[in-house]
């Protein structure tokens, strides 16, 4: 018991803050009549987010171990924790744009849902126990099943929810039974403890089971963050549920899981997941930007584009190079960026189309001069081309590969080969905004808080890449345990 | 002063952002405010180029008007970051491409007066497609000169794909993708270059590069070939030219005249620049391939432009030619050689640039450019077919005008090293003979047709910039040392480098 009564509850204050968020609203929304709006219900949990932010900053430099070594507090989970925090805003900053009557049936929900889906996200990047961490894990995966579901009235939302479900549960299931195997080599359910006790055990003459429970724990989480061969779901799961979920799966979700992912595989038994590590890096670079080439649906293109980012992202976990540690924020930080930017804008024009497909984009150029050239640079930030966050991201990370050792040549070779076959998607669009003629020709209507998400990440493109080092300074410095 | 001369390199540069702010916060619909900005945002940039190219020291081997300021830093290890900076300057190599660029830039802005739709839009990207054909030669650090090519491949996919003919957009996609494959090994050469020589500052990397080389050559092929590639998809070099035909046939004459006569340079300034004054041994042993690809371009090129039908194929086919001579300069590996390539870069930009302005106007004439159609306009238009004959001349290397001297140090380059070569290459400028001239002959002279009685000559605005490139042709032409001096000492070092 000592380990719950003797800790400061003020570190765990950015979690109370979402989870009472969380509650209050649940309450709240079971109250209050139905015919009354929910709109302020975002507003609230935009706050609490921000102040949730702030107690996080605050926390910054602390390293800690609480709950009995199952909960940590280093700069590590609370980077990870700020760019989840900020994910979620720019996802509540869409939704407060968005006017349809089936929304607002369950617009408290949502709220409430999407909070307790941070508050998982923010779980996962701190635990250092197998339970902790699936505890937070069926948090956020079970909140977002449930807000991939509540577009109800579309053909393709419930079909989007049921395959989200039923594919996470087995991903889900796959996680636990590779965790078991690793609990009963080790007889310890604490990540350091099992680390630490793998690679004696895979001495011993057990090396199969470990690559086995490795596999299996790998293969779930390859599925959450939706790399390929594991990507299968986020085509379908984008198009089904409405865009600032669709946002939320691509950046936040994807974040705090690829932020523990990250936390996991580090140490001592990297040496034995690394072949696997490069191989869904290498499958989710390939698999991404080639089948992105023949989507018609803007959505399912960027749900691919966000398949072969992981594929970028991943390459540093796997060759833990000098700069491992700042290459993966600096293009975590680029990717909520440029990807939350695109969805911005993405939300607008089908919002206006009433059409996810890329005819949707037809002259936009036409309609809106200024939102064309920002979708533009998110896009050929995506794509990697200079003066963008995107190409200093991919630059660190072809440098910090080759540097570590000339013997990754090839994979630095399919990196850029898979970077100019996404030219072609991305600049496909690009296309459609500049060279077709639109079938509106009104302009086009921006609401302040779309403007905002899309103003904030333009400037976070592009200045991410005009001042990297002030960033770069700030990413040297996390610390995590390990 | 001493602000203006310390930071020369980047006012040149930033000179043409000017236009584009102007030019935004004009109305959509003035067409003419937005061409009068336009062609004079150019302007300065031009005078500083020309100012910078007087007071060139040309005595000196070294860079010039550097500036270079920290710009960030990646950690490596503890105590040890490698550092980027804001570095600009020129040297003998990039001096004369920088006036170049400037000087066909504007007269391309004046050329685009015949772009009728979206000028707004039009004269933003072209200004844009300034500044950063400028960085790319004023660039004195490899990773701004990367950045600055790659601004170039997205600003010219737009201009190709809105201000073009039919089938422009395929074009544009053409372009990007290969020129997309071409920056991919750049940019794999770049990373090569940073791991292993710690440093991408351009002055310090020619010695860097041969210390390390001694150790370990194998990475450098592997840095080299990549170089090698990047540069021949830009050149273009005979398998990798089919990109560069469709640009040349659907874009917009003005954007050819930047594309011909500045964009296809920055694949010879790279070539000379990171080929031969990096890797000297390597392209020793590369030069009799490159001559081989040489004649190829050059023969390839030559028999194709003599059958087309369609003059703007025609002139596409003659810069593959064309680069073919220039290729063979770059092969000999002596100073003549390397300085008759660069003479052609420069020279084929000038009559490409001529050629292409040309074609604007007669397409605005006639909104035809097939040879079948065209003939005998000599007795309507005389301003027009005059200054065609002399750049037809030009293109074929009449003695006198800027083609034929940089055709004669080229192959002159060439004898020295590999005689049967460039006796071969000797003949396949007679093939330039008869293509000039059947284009040529055939549009302004024969029987006139009905259909081009009416033909208006060209009027001020257009044969006075023409002008000014038929003065800059000939004047190379008789005196090649303006355009020599500046690079001489630069070349002399490297040609030392190659000999010892």
């Amino acid at each position: 018991m000592d380990a719950i009564t003797n800790i400061n509850w003020m570190y765990l204050a950015p979690e109370f803050i979402i989870l009472s968020a969380a509650a209050l609203l649940l309450l709240i929304d079971l109250v209050l009549k139905p015919q009354i709006s929910r709109r302020y219900f975002g507003i609230f949990s935009l706050i609490s987010l921000i102040w949730a932010g702030i107690y996080v900053g605050w926390l910054f430099d602390k390293k800690e171990r609480l709950l009995g070594d199952t909960y940590l507090l280093d700069s590590f989970s609370a980077t990870a924790k700020l760019l989840l925090l900020t994910a979620v805003a720019f996802v509540i900053l869409i939704t407060l744009a968005f006017r349809n009557q089936d929304f607002e049936a369950v617009e408290g929900e949502y709220y409430y849902l999407l909070l307790l889906a941070t508050l998982g996200g923010m779980v996962i990047v701190s635990s250092a126990d197998l339970i902790t961490l699936f505890v937070g894990l069926e948090l956020l995966s079970i909140s977002s099943y449930i807000l991939v579901g509540i577009r109800k009235t579309s053909e393709s939302g419930p079909e989007a929810a049921w395959k989200y479900f039923v594919m996470g549960s087995v991903a889900s299931a796959f996680i636990l039974y590779g965790m078991s195997f690793l609990y009963g080599f080790t007889g310890s359910t604490n990540l350091f403890t099992i680390k630490s006790e793998t690679l004696q055990i895979s001495q011993s003459g057990y090396v199969l089971y470990i690559y086995l429970a490795l596999f299996f724990i790998i293969f779930g989480f390859g599925f959450k963050i939706a790399s390929a061969p594991f990507h299968t779901w986020a085509p379908d799961v984008y198009q089904g549920a409405y865009t600032s979920i669709a946002s939320f799966l691509a950046v936040g979700s994807k974040i705090a899981t690829f932020c523990f992912i990250f936390r996991f595989f580090i140490g001592e038994w990297h040496v034995i997941l690394q072949p696997i590590l490069l191989i869904v890096a290498s499958a989710s670079m390939i698999i991404g930007n080639t089948v992105a080439l023949m989507q018609t649906n803007v959505k399912r293109l960027m749900a691919y584009s966000g398949i072969s980012q992981m594929g970028y992202l991943l390459i540093p976990l796997a060759i833990l190079g000098n700069l491992f540690m700042e290459s993966t924020f600096y293009y975590l930080l680029a990717y909520l960026f440029m990807t939350m930017g695109a969805f911005a804008i993405l939300f607008l024009v089908t919002e206006d189309a009433k059409s996810d497909e890329i005819s949707a984009f037809a002259g936009l150029y036409h309609r809106s001069p200024w939102l064309a050239f920002l979708m533009s640079v998110f896009l050929i930030s995506l794509a990697g081309f200079p003066i963008t966050a995107g190409f200093l991201g991919k630059f660190y990370i072809l440098m910090d590969t080759l540097h570590s050792s000339l013997q990754y040549r090839w994979l630095v070779a399919i990196m850029i080969i898979t970077t100019i076959i996404s030219y072609v998607y991305y600049f496909r669009l690009i296309r459609q905004m500049y060279l077709r003629k639109p079938v509106k020709t009104e302009a086009f209507p921006i609401s302040w808080p779309v403007g905002l998400v899309v103003l904030i990440s333009f400037i976070g493109t592009i200045g991410l890449a005009i001042m990297p080092n002030w960033t770069m300074e700030i990413f040297s410095q996390i610390k995590m345990f390990v | 002063m001493k602000i203006m001369d310390e930071w020369l390199p980047t006012w040149i540069l930033l000179a043409p952002l000017i236009g584009i702010i102007l030019l935004l916060l004009t109305p959509k619909q003035k067409s003419m405010i937005h061409r009068v900005i336009g062609i004079l945002a150019t302007l300065p940039s031009l005078c500083l180029a020309i100012w910078m190219y007087l007071q060139f020291d040309q005595a000196l081997d070294e860079w010039q008007w550097i500036k270079s300021v920290h710009w960030f830093q990646i950690p490596i290890g503890f105590d040890h970051a490698w550092e980027f900076t804001y570095h600009m300057g020129v040297d003998g190599l990039s001096m004369p491409l920088v006036l170049l660029t400037g000087i066909i830039s504007t007269l391309a802005a004046i050329a685009s007066l015949y772009i009728k739709e979206n000028t707004k839009r039009f004269y933003i990207l072209f200004l844009l497609l300034e500044t950063s054909m400028l960085g790319v030669f004023l660039s004195a650090n490899l990773l701004l000169f990367f950045i600055f090519f790659e601004v170039t491949l997205v600003t010219v996919y737009f201009l190709i794909g809105q201000w073009g003919y039919f089938r422009r957009e395929r074009a544009a996609n053409h372009f990007l993708i290969y020129n997309g494959i071409g920056s991919g090994f750049l940019l794999f050469a770049m990373i090569g270059i940073l791991v292993t020589c710690e440093t991408l500052e351009i002055p310090m990397l020619d010695e860097r590069i041969s210390a390390l080389m001694a150790g370990d050559p194998a990475i450098f092929w592997l840095i080299f070939l990549a170089f090698l590639l990047a540069f021949a998809i830009k050149l273009p070099i005979f398998p990798f030219h089919s990109w560069m035909l469709r640009v040349h046939v659907e874009a917009n004459p003005a954007i050819v005249m930047i594309h011909s006569g500045i964009l296809l340079k920055m694949g010879a300034y790279g070539l000379l620049r990171f080929g031969v004054e990096w890797f000297p041994t390597f392209m020793k042993e590369a030069a009799f391939v490159l001559a081989i690809f040489g004649l190829i371009n050059l023969f390839y090129g030559a028999i194709l432009a003599l059958v087309q039908k369609e003059l703007k194929r025609m002139l596409a086919y003659s810069s593959i030619s064309h680069m073919g001579i220039f290729l063979l300069g770059l092969a000999a590996l002596n100073q003549i050689g390397l300085q008759g390539a660069l003479f052609q870069a420069i020279s084929h930009g000038l009559i490409s640039a001529l050629f292409f302005f040309l074609v604007g106007s007669l397409y605005e004439r006639t909104k035809t450019t097939e040879l079948q159609e065209l003939s005998g306009i000599a007795k309507i238009t005389p301003i027009f077919s005059g200054i065609f004959l002399v750049a037809g001349l030009a293109l074929l290397g009449l003695p006198g005008l800027s083609g034929f001297i940089s055709e004669f140090f080229s192959l002159l380059g060439l004898f020295q090293q590999l005689p049967i070569l460039a006796a071969i290459g000797a003949i396949g400028l007679v093939f330039a003979v008869s293509y000039a001239l059947r284009a040529v002959l055939k549009i302004i002279w024969g029987p006139t047709h009905e259909r081009w009685q009416q033909l208006s000559d060209l009027r001020p605005f257009e044969w006075i910039p023409m002008m000014v490139i038929v003065f800059l042709i000939i004047a190379i032409g008789i005196y090649p040392d303006l355009l020599g001096k500046p690079m001489e000492t630069t070349l002399q070092t490297i040609a030392l480098r190659i000999g010892g």
